[in-house]
């Protein structure tokens, strides 16, 4: 088997949990993963042990009290989506890991998918016995393509030992996990999307409602986590819903993993508790800002609003205070971005990234994105009016809200917060000027 | 038993739905039954509500975001084509922040669409064109270049233009959803994303144009019409397509009595949406360089020569004055694409005053077994018959059986209705063919017969007791509603047991159902049929299949032998005392030759004189020129058809597009149309037969369609139709009294064309256009 990667040393003030098992090679198998705990949970939860198994709403109950929410980006809290299942039914019911991690400064689910595909499995089959589902995917970014391989290895191990299939290890319960990539589309992060892509259909969203836990996948009751939520299951089971939520705040349960990026000193993927300040992130954690101070700082991931150096350094990093303060915690991809760097390069970076990631399906999505890449592009060059720094606005806010699909206000609100936040910026590069940057804004790429 | 008082007892299940939901649109209070989208509802109260991507009948987008409304209590805009309306929903339509929104959405469509209006076909009827006038911003901030792609063709009839291009998707649901031909699709993504064929770089296709029709913009082309004109030069003028027995309405657009496009245009006629690729291009045999336009007399050297109209018009009746003098045989034979008017004068003229009734058509369809197998009983009182169904009675049928045909391929109409039933209604269509027609991918069960005739079939549906049912597998099971896309029935058809006595069980389940039957049954088997019909519960219904835009009118104007108008025996003393009245002279009593038995006559040199009008007999029947000597024969044509040339006088005629007229489709749905194109040199059939009657000394009046209608209406059995409902453009449907048609003596005359989509007879030779749609799908 191919080396893993090696993990970078952790930082102290960690509370390693989904990151566990990083960065030990142990892992890498189900002997290891068996060896480090694993398999426990799911032993809890169909009482393989000796013990009781646990009911499915028990599971769910569980999860319930534990406050996790959503890694992916939304933060929906995840007992309260499981719980939306019908019970009973015809149809069957399925389980879906997205693991198309795609949102620029995120990179966590890869770490992860390659360090613990184990714990992934376990935790789809732990949500698949709580809602009554015999069926899970793993829908993997098509980027990753090696990860596949990853999984598929972990998953046949877990078939052939029994973990997988029919019966799982005399339990009477059966579940199937199979593993599958996307090809290379944002869009397919989003749920509906996806579904259609697993399909085998353009990866373009659905209308809503039914939402996926009435008709998903297959027009079936559907529930759909992120990999780090899945992953963070088997240790709720195992050691409680209330242990994972205190460490984390209230209806803030768990630790997270930040993936830290941009002009930062140790750049990497984290895993704090939830609540954890911003200013120790970057400065204690990160090691302080590379390259200048401090100006920006995306919180959690390129679709967020972004906040100033001011706003950011008296932050704590939970749903909540970042929601308060005007963003998102989102999918937990913080970006430093240092006083060196020209902000309308900074959006219109984002901006290309969006326009190239648009599907297409709705108008203000397609044409906006492309609208304002084009418009951002000739103003950095330096032929911007001045009447443009409002028009970036105008259209931004004319796109938000008003698309099929939150694929459009993820392109909105970061231009509609960097224009509001660092205007004098745009100004400077009015009237013939050049880009006050230019001479260093290549000199630490950000994004 | 003793009474106990109780509450009255509660529903099964789940509560009824309330019949209606009420809720606020600007203030005014609607009402709408449950389920309703509030797009519909809206307009159906006059409240507009723009949309592209919105399209009735269609899957649902939310792509163009152009119906965004308010909703109370929902803080984001809804879009209008999703939202279901709720019991106390408040909306409102007009506030400053829908009036922004569309302005926005407008703005946005129109940052990448290319103002080239001035030369854009839809320049004049363009949705968009109307949404900018309408919501639009008068000024442009989009300052950077537009993208900008090569047109494309993807068929002869076909183009592509990209950048006009909105994205709205209509063209791919309605080829995919309304054809269930699947040709276009979505391809690349985000700026992009492009409309495309599935097929490589072309259309593997019907080639209905459908997807032009539907286009908003100018996006989608016609290769017929592209660049001809502006809108706004032509008169649009309502007529019935001159193919095939369907009875689409077609909207003629005309410039200077030139005919340069058919489309469907207001979408108000029988046809609603539809149109097929004959209705929409065919149009061009009109402007065929071979159309005749003078009149064409056979010199002393055996030349046909031009000469004028007079000229030609008194050789014809001095030759017929003098075979009558001599007791000679008149023999004639009209057409299946003349008006109805124009059938009921010629056998006027045929009877009334050249005194014979070989009178004969081009038959198609065995409608006088169908009216004789629908009689009750003799002696019971005449009525309507009330088992015939009309084209539009197939979109909301339970469950249709269909008994040979392709309608897809000779009926479009009818197979877009069966579709529509299949989607939309949920009905249960049941196919008994030779054939592994495309219907199957509707059918809930189809029988594809391996051995034996659809006729052996039906005979054994209507008494199985009777012999060893004919061989057959049953395949394709497609529940009714199943909109899941693609939809995949086995490739191959797959035996079941059971046969054809399955078939019939199940079909014994069915109520109310429509049979539609194509010229493969005849004579006693359409008596079967309609045997194995009355067995069925409910109300069953029936439609029988004729080729041509007027094969009923032609059957219903008493183009027979044996029949007069309204299948009204010849033999008949009373019904021929009826018609003489109404003519003002007699009717010879015996009935005379079929269409075969007057081309043998000409064999054997016993037909002294032949008219034919708008038909090509030798096509089918073929004689040998040396006896045609004896014969003298009179076509009056558009061309110079196979019997055209073996003429000795012609006659050029207009066409059913340059003629006003009832036409009567293959339903029994009469419509009315006028007189759209003109064409120099040539007459109607209807001033032609007049101008010969009155050289003849019989004076049929002013050569007018409403006066002959009017008296139609009161001489034919089943014609006395709603004016008011034909003048409205809708089709009234022609319903023979009970008792009235005796059995045909000639099933063999049933002789169909079997046309393709691309093919009409001799029609379709002339459509330029036809051609070169066939020309791509013959290629290897």
């Amino acid at each position: 088997m191919a080396e893993r990667p090696a993990y970078p040393a952790a930082h102290p003030a960690e509370v390693r949990v989904v990151s566990q098992r990083f960065g030990d090679p142990r892992a890498a198998t189900l002997a290891g993963y068996l060896d480090t705990g694993g398999y426990q949970a799911l032993g809890k939860a169909l009482g393989l042990n000796g013990g009781e198994a646990m009911a499915p709403e028990a599971i769910i109950e569980e999860v319930k009290k534990s406050s996790l929410r959503g890694r992916g980006g939304a933060g929906f809290p995840t007992g309260l989506k499981w719980s939306f299942i019908p019970k009973g039914g015809d149809k069957p019911k399925y389980v879906l890991c997205n693991a198309d991690e795609s949102e620029p400064g995120t990179c966590k689910d890869r770490l992860i998918l390659e360090h613990d595909p184990f714990a992934i499995i376990e935790g789809i089959t732990i949500a698949g016995r709580a809602i009554g589902a015999q069926r899970g995917f793993i829908y993997i970014r098509g980027e990753y393509r090696y990860v596949l391989d990853i999984m598929q290895r972990a998953l046949a191990e877990a078939y052939a030992a029994g973990y997988l299939g029919a019966n799982i290890r005399g339990s009477g319960f059966s579940f199937d996990i199979l593993a599958h990539t996307g090809a290379g589309a944002y869009e397919c992060g989003e749920e509906s999307a996806l579904m259609e892509s697993l399909e085998g259909k353009r990866g373009i969203p659905r209308l809503k409602p039914p939402f996926p836990a009435i008709s998903g996948l297959y027009g079936c009751p559907t529930v759909i986590n992120n990999v780090e939520t899945l992953a963070s299951v088997p240790p709720i089971i195992l050691r409680g819903g209330d242990w994972f939520l205190n460490i984390g705040l209230p209806k803030n349960g768990g630790p997270r993993l930040f993936s830290l990026s941009g002009q930062v000193q140790n750049r990497g993927v984290y895993e704090l508790p939830l609540g954890f300040p911003l200013r120790r992130l970057i400065e204690e954690v990160g090691g302080g800002v590379l390259g200048g101070s401090l100006k920006a700082v995306v919180p959690g991931g390129s679709s967020t609003p972004i906040f100033t150096a001011e706003e950011a350094l008296g932050l704590n990093l939970d749903y909540d205070s970042v929601g308060k303060a005007g963003s998102f915690l989102g999918s937990g991809g913080v970006v430093v971005i240092n006083d060196r760097t020209c902000m309308v390069r900074f959006a219109l970076r984002v901006m290309q990234f969006y326009r190239h990631e648009s599907c297409g399906w709705c108008v203000p999505c397609r044409e906006g994105t492309n609208w304002l890449q084009l418009a951002l592009t000739r103003f950095h060059r330096g032929d911007g009016r001045p009447e443009d720094v409002d028009l970036f606005t105008d259209v931004a806010q004319n796109i938000l809200g008003r698309t099929l699909c939150p694929l459009g206000d993820a392109a909105a609100m970061p231009i509609l917060s960097i224009v509001r936040k660092f205007r004098s910026e745009f100004e400077d590069h009015l009237h013939g000027r050049p880009c006050p940057f230019a001479a260093e804004s290549s000199a630490v790429p950000v994004a | 038993m003793p009474e106990t008082p109780s509450k009255p007892a509660p529903a099964a299940g789940a509560p009824a739905a309330p019949a209606e939901v009420h809720f606020t649109v600007n203030g005014h209070t609607l009402a709408a039954a449950p389920g309703t989208l509030l797009i519909e509802a809206c307009r159906a109260a006059n409240i507009e509500i723009p949309s592209f991507c919105y399209y009735p009948k269609l899957s649902l987008q939310a792509a163009c975001r152009m119906c965004l409304v308010e909703v109370e209590k929902i803080p984001k805009l809804q879009t209008a084509c999703t939202t279901v309306v709720a019991e106390g929903m408040v909306v409102h339509t007009e506030t400053p922040t829908v009036h922004a929104a569309r302005k926005s959405a407008i703005e946005f469509i129109l940052t990448n669409h290319p103002l080239d209006c001035p030369v854009c076909d839809a320049g004049g009827e363009c949705e968009l064109q109307d949404m900018t006038f309408r919501y639009g911003a008068a000024v442009s901030r989009f300052d950077e270049p537009k993208r900008h792609r090569d047109e494309q063709q993807w068929s002869p009839v076909v183009y592509y233009d990209r950048p006009r291009c909105i994205l709205c998707y209509r063209c791919v649901r309605v080829c995919g959803e309304g054809m269930d031909v699947w040709a276009l699709g979505v391809g690349n993504r985000g700026i992009l994303s492009t409309i495309l064929p599935n097929h490589q770089d072309h259309l593997e296709c019907e080639e209905c144009g459908m997807c032009i029709d539907i286009c908003p913009v100018g996006a989608l082309t016609s290769g017929a019409y592209r660049y001809q004109t502006r809108p706004w030069e032509m008169q649009h003028v309502g007529a019935i397509c001159a193919f095939c027995g369907d009875g689409c309405k077609t909207t003629l657009g005309v410039r200077n009595g030139v005919i340069l496009r058919g489309d469907n245009r207001d979408k108000n006629g029988i046809n609603g949406d539809f149109l097929c690729v004959k209705g929409r291009y065919g149009t061009d045999f009109t402007r065929h360089p071979e159309r005749l336009k003078s009149p064409l007399v056979r010199d002393a050297s055996g030349e046909l020569r031009p000469v004028s109209w007079a000229y030609a018009l008194e050789t014809i009746t001095d030759r017929w004055r003098g075979i009558q003098a001599a007791h000679g045989q008149f023999g004639v034979i009209g057409s299946t694409r003349c008006s109805n008017e124009e059938s009921y004068q010629l056998q006027k003229l045929a009877r009334r005053v050249l005194g014979t009734n070989h009178v004969d058509h081009h038959r198609s369809a065995d409608f006088p077994a169908l009216f004789d197998a629908l009689a009750q009983p003799a002696g019971a009182a005449a009525q309507p018959l009330p088992q015939l169904a009309d084209s539009g009675a197939l979109k909301t049928a339970k469950a249709v059986l269909l008994v040979g045909g392709d309608p897809t391929q000779e009926h479009p109409l009818l197979a877009w209705n069966l579709r529509w039933a299949h989607r939309l209604a949920g009905a249960s269509l049941y196919v008994l063919n030779r054939r592994d027609i495309r219907l199957r991918r509707q059918a809930r069960r189809m029988a594809l017969l391996t051995h034996g005739t659809e006729a052996d079939a039906v005979r054994y549906l209507a008494a199985p007791q009777r012999g060893d049912p004919p061989q057959a597998e049953l395949t394709a099971v497609s529940p009714p509603g199943d909109k899941r896309w693609p939809q995949t029935p086995p490739s191959t058809p797959q035996p079941i047991p059971g046969g054809l006595e399955e078939f019939r069980a199940e079909l014994a389940q069915e109520r109310d159902v429509i049979i539609v039957f194509g010229p493969e049954l005849t004579g006693d088997a359409v008596q079967a049929l309609v045997r194995f019909g009355a067995s069925l519960p409910g109300h069953t219904r029936y439609i029988a299949m004729a080729d041509n835009a007027n094969s009923r009118g032609a059957a219903d104007m008493g183009l027979y032998p044996d029949l007069l108008p309204g299948y009204l025996p010849v033999a008949d003393g009373a019904a021929r005392a009826h018609f003489a009245a109404a003519w003002g002279g007699d009717i010879p009593a015996a009935p005379g030759w079929n269409q075969r038995q007057m081309v043998e006559a000409v064999d054997r040199r016993e037909l002294d004189a032949l008219y034919v009008v708008g038909a090509n007999p030798f096509r089918l029947d073929p004689v040998n020129a040396a006896n045609l000597k004896s014969c003298f024969l009179v076509v009056q044509d558009l061309f110079l058809t196979e019997t055209a040339q073996a003429a000795d006088v012609v006659l050029p005629a207009l066409s059913l597009y340059e003629k006003s007229g009832t036409v009567t489709n293959t339903c029994g749905e009469v419509q009315s149309q006028r007189r759209g194109g003109s064409f120099e040199g040539a007459k109607t059939d209807m001033e032609i037969i007049h101008a010969l009657a009155r050289l003849l000394g019989a004076d049929f009046g002013r050569p007018d369609a409403d006066r002959v209608f009017s008296e139609i209406r009161a001489q034919v059995n089943g014609y006395d139709v709603s004016l008011v409902q034909l003048m409205a453009g809708r089709g009234a449907l022609a319903v023979p009294r009970d008792g009235a048609a005796p059995r045909q003596a000639a099933p063999q005359m049933i002789r169909p064309n079997h046309d393709s989509l691309f093919t009409a007879g001799t029609l379709g030779r002339y459509s330029a256009t036809l051609n070169a749609v066939l020309e791509k799908h013959s290629r290897p």
